[in-house]
C-alpha cells in the first residue's frame, strides 16, 4: 500500500540493525492496516447509530396506522406507504422470482457451457447497472404506454434489479448440495429433472429462500427507480394501475422538506428499512454460514 | 463474495452436464425404447429453464436497445456534440451532458480517491491479519454497510455530514488549504465534496471485500514461501499484493461502476446544480441524480429524450465497467484455482 523507504546505507549493513527495522515496519503496516479498518468501520457505526437513534425516537404506533397529514399538520403516519411498499416488492417478486429461479437453475444444473457461461457473465453485468437505468427502462416499457404511472410500473422496475441477484443465489445454493444426492437419485433410476425438482432443490431451498427473502428486502430499499415509474401518492392505493406510495419515495420527499416532524418521520421510515435489510441478512448468513465453511 | 462464488461454480462441473449423461447417449441396442434414451421431461425441463436463461440474456439487450432507440431525437438532433457542450437549458430545449459527465467523473474519482487506500488497508488486515474469529464478524459487518440503502445515506448526508462539512471541515480546509482552487469560495455544504464523501464510504466495502476475497485465492504456498524465506507479515503480505494486483484493479473498476451509478445519496447532497467548477464546494450535477430529479417532470419529447440518452451513456459506461471488471476477476482466481 504504501511505496517503500529508502533504506539508510548503516541498516544494510548491520544485520541486527536492519532487522529491527524491518520488524519496525512489520508494525507500522499493521497499525495501519487497523486503522483503515476502524476508519471504514466508523462510518456504518455512525449512520447506523445515528438512524436507530433517530428512528426509535420518532417511531410511534401512528406511523404504521395512521395516513400521511396534508401539510402543515404535525403526526399522522406511513400506512399507506408500507403497503405499497409491500405490493411493490410483491409485484417485483412475482415476475422476477420465476424467471430468475429457472434461469439460476438452469446454470447450476446445465450451465457448464457456453451459454451458461455467457448467461452468468450477463446477470453479474445487468447487476451492476445502476438502478436508475432499470427505472428508465421500466419508464420507457411500461408508463410510456400505459400514458400513467402506475404500481405495475415499480413492480417491473424491481422484478429487473431483482432478477441477477436471485439467478445468481439459487445457482449458487443449488451448487452447494453434494453431487452424492443426485447420484443416489440417478441411480435409482429417477429422471434428471425430478431429481433435481425433488431431491436437489427441496435440499437447497433453506438457502434460496433466505436469499429471495434478501432479495426482497434489498429491493424494498431501492427509491431510483420508483420515482418515476411508481411515483409516489400521499392517499391509499392498492390499485396497481395506479401511482403508488413507498417508504423510500416518502423519505426522499420528507428529507428535502422544511418540516422537522416530517424530516423525523424520515427517520423512522429509514429505521424500519434498516432494520428489516439487517435482520434478514443475518438469517442470511445464519444460514450459509456453515456451508460457506465447508470450502 | 463474488470471487469465491466464481470458485464454486467451477468446482462442481461434475455434476453439471449436459443432461444426456443420464441415460447412455450412444446407446448401442436397439431394443433400448427411446423414452428410457430420452427422458421427455428432461428434454421439457431443460429447454424450460434454458428458455429462462436466455431471458435473462436477453433483458441486457433489451434494456440496450429500448433506451437506444427512446432516445433518438436527441441522438438525431446533437449527435457527439451532446457528449461535449455544456448547456443543459431544458427551457430552451438545448441540451449537452458535459457538466453531468464531468460531475459524474470527479465525485466518482474523488470516492475512488478516498476510498481505494483504506479499503486496502481493510482487505489486507481481514485476509492476511486477522485471527479467524474475527475476521468473520468483521467481514458481515463491512458487506453490512454495502447492504445499507443509498436513500438513507443521503438522509444522514443531509442531516449530519453536509452540516458538518458546512460549520467544520469546509472552513478549516478553506483557511488551511485555501490556497488549491479546490477548496475555495463559499461553504454551502452541498456539493461536489460532500458527494465524493458520500460515495466514498458507500464503494468502500465493495471494493475491501472483493479485494479481501483476490488475496484469499492466492494460495497459501506463496505466503509460506515468503516466510520460509524470513519476510516479515508485512513482506509477505506485499508478495501476496503483488500476486493480486489485477484483482484488486478488478475490484477497484466495480467500485467505480457503483460510484457512476450510485443515484439518490448523490442526488441529496450533490446540491444539483449543472456547473463546471474547480471548487469541490461548490453545487454540481451527476449523470445520475439529473435523470432521478428531472425525468418525472421532463414535459417536451425532445427533454425525455436528452434524459434516456443520459441513462443510455450512463447505462453503456456502467456495462463496460463491470464487464472489464469481472473479467480482470476471473482471470486472477482462474490462474490460481488449479493450484
Amino acid at each position: 500500500m504504501e511505496c517503500d523507504e529508502e533504506v539508510p546505507d548503516r541498516m544494510r549493513l548491520n544485520g541486527k540493525g536492519y532487522f529491527l527495522w524491518r520488524k519496525a515496519k512489520n508494525h507500522a503496516m499493521t497499525f495501519f492496516s487497523v486503522l483503515c479498518l476502524l476508519l471504514a468501520v466508523a462510518p456504518l457505526v455512525l449512520i447506523f447509530s445515528y438512524t436507530v437513534l433517530q428512528g426509535i425516537t420518532a417511531l410511534n404506533i401512528d406511523f404504521f396506522i395512521q395516513m400521511p397529514k396534508p401539510v402543515g399538520e404535525t403526526g399522522g403516519g406511513m400506512a399507506n406507504a408500507l403497503v405499497g411498499t409491500a405490493i411493490l416488492i410483491g409485484l417485483g417478486g412475482l415476475m422476477g422470482l420465476p424467471i430468475g429461479i429457472m434461469a439460476g437453475m438452469y446454470l447450476a444444473e446445465y450451465g457448464d457451457n457456453p451459454l451458461g457461461h455467457l448467461v452468468r457473465f450477463m446477470a453479474d453485468v445487468l447487476s451492476g447497472v445502476p438502478s436508475i437505468v432499470v427505472g428508465v427502462v421500466a419508464y420507457i416499457i411500461v408508463v410510456l404506454p400505459m400514458k400513467h404511472f402506475s404500481a405495475f410500473a415499480g413492480g417491473v422496475a424491481l422484478a429487473i434489479l431483482m432478477i441477477p441477484t436471485v439467478t445468481r443465489t439459487t445457482e449458487e445454493m443449488i451448487r452447494l448440495v453434494p453431487h452424492s444426492y443426485r447420484e443416489a437419485g440417478l441411480a435409482l433410476g429417477i429422471p434428471r429433472w425430478k431429481t433435481t425438482l425433488r431431491i436437489v432443490l427441496p435440499t437447497a431451498l433453506k438457502g434460496i429462500t433466505t436469499g429471495v427473502l434478501l432479495a426482497l428486502a434489498r429491493s424494498a430499499g431501492e427509491t431510483a427507480p420508483l420515482l418515476f415509474t411508481a411515483l409516489g401518492n400521499r392517499f391509499w392505493s392498492t390499485s396497481i394501475g395506479q401511482p403508488i406510495g413507498s417508504l423510500t419515495v416518502f423519505i426522499f420527499d420528507y428529507a428535502k422538506a422544511p418540516f422537522t416532524d416530517w424530516n423525523q418521520q424520515a427517520w423512522a421510515a429509514s429505521f424500519v428499512l434498516i432494520a428489516l435489510i439487517f435482520i434478514l441478512s443475518l438469517v442470511f448468513r445464519a444460514v450459509t454460514w456453515s456451508k460457506y465453511e465447508e470450502r | 463474495m463474488t470471487v469465491t462464488q466464481q470458485a464454486v461454480h467451477q468446482d462442481s462441473g461434475l455434476t453439471s452436464g449436459d443432461g444426456r449423461g443420464v441415460s447412455p447417449a450412444a446407446g448401442p441396442s436397439r431394443s433400448v425404447p427411446d423414452s428410457r434414451r430420452w427422458n421427455v421431461g428432461d428434454l421439457v425441463f431443460k429447454h424450460l429453464t434454458m428458455l429462462f436463461a436466455v431471458g435473462v440474456l436477453s433483458l441486457v439487450f433489451l434494456m440496450g436497445y429500448e433506451m437506444y432507440a427512446g432516445s433518438a431525437l436527441t441522438l438525431e438532433k446533437f449527435g457527439w456534440k451532446f457528449l461535449v457542450t455544456s448547456t443543459w437549458d431544458p427551457v430552451q430545449d438545448e441540451y449537452g451532458a458535459l457538466p453531468l459527465i464531468f460531475g459524474t467523473i470527479v465525485s466518482s474519482m474523488l470516492a475512488l480517491t478516498i476510498a481505494l487506500p483504506l479499503s486496502l488497508g481493510v482487505a489486507i488486515f481481514l485476509s492476511e491479519l486477522a485471527p479467524r474469529w474475527l475476521e468473520r464478524p468483521l467481514s458481515f459487518l463491512v458487506e453490512l454497510l454495502a447492504a445499507i440503502p443509498s436513500i438513507v445515506y443521503g438522509l444522514w448526508g443531509i442531516f449530519v455530514l453536509v452540516p458538518w462539512l458546512r460549520q467544520s471541515l469546509q472552513p478549516w480546509l478553506g483557511s488551511h488549504a485555501g490556497f488549491l482552487p479546490l477548496f475555495r469560495g463559499p461553504a454551502y455544504g452541498f456539493g461536489m465534496l460532500a458527494a465524493g464523501l458520500i460515495l466514498a464510504v458507500m464503494v468502500l466495502p465493495i471494493i475491501a471485500s472483493i479485494s479481501r476475497d483476490v488475496m484469499r485465492s492466492i494460495p497459501n504456498l506463496q505466503r509460506e514461501a515468503a516466510l520460509a524465506l524470513g519476510a516479515t507479515r508485512w513482506e509477505t503480505t506485499k508478495v501476496v499484493l503483488a500476486s493480486s494486483k489485477s484483482g484488486i484493479l478488478g475490484a477497484t473498476l466495480l467500485g467505480l461502476g457503483r460510484a457512476v451509478g450510485e443515484t439518490m445519496a448523490v442526488t441529496m447532497v450533490i446540491g444539483n446544480r449543472a456547473d463546471i467548477s474547480a471548487s469541490l464546494f461548490n453545487p454540481a450535477y451527476t449523470m445520475a441524480s439529473v435523470i432521478a430529479n428531472e425525468f418525472a417532470e421532463a414535459t417536451t419529447a425532445m427533454y425525455t429524450s436528452a434524459l434516456v440518452e443520459v441513462a443510455f451513456v450512463l447505462f453503456v459506461v456502467t456495462i463496460v465497467l463491470n464487464a472489464l471488471a469481472r473479467l480482470v476477476v476471473w482471470s486472477v482466481t482462474r490462474r490460481y484455482r488449479t493450484v
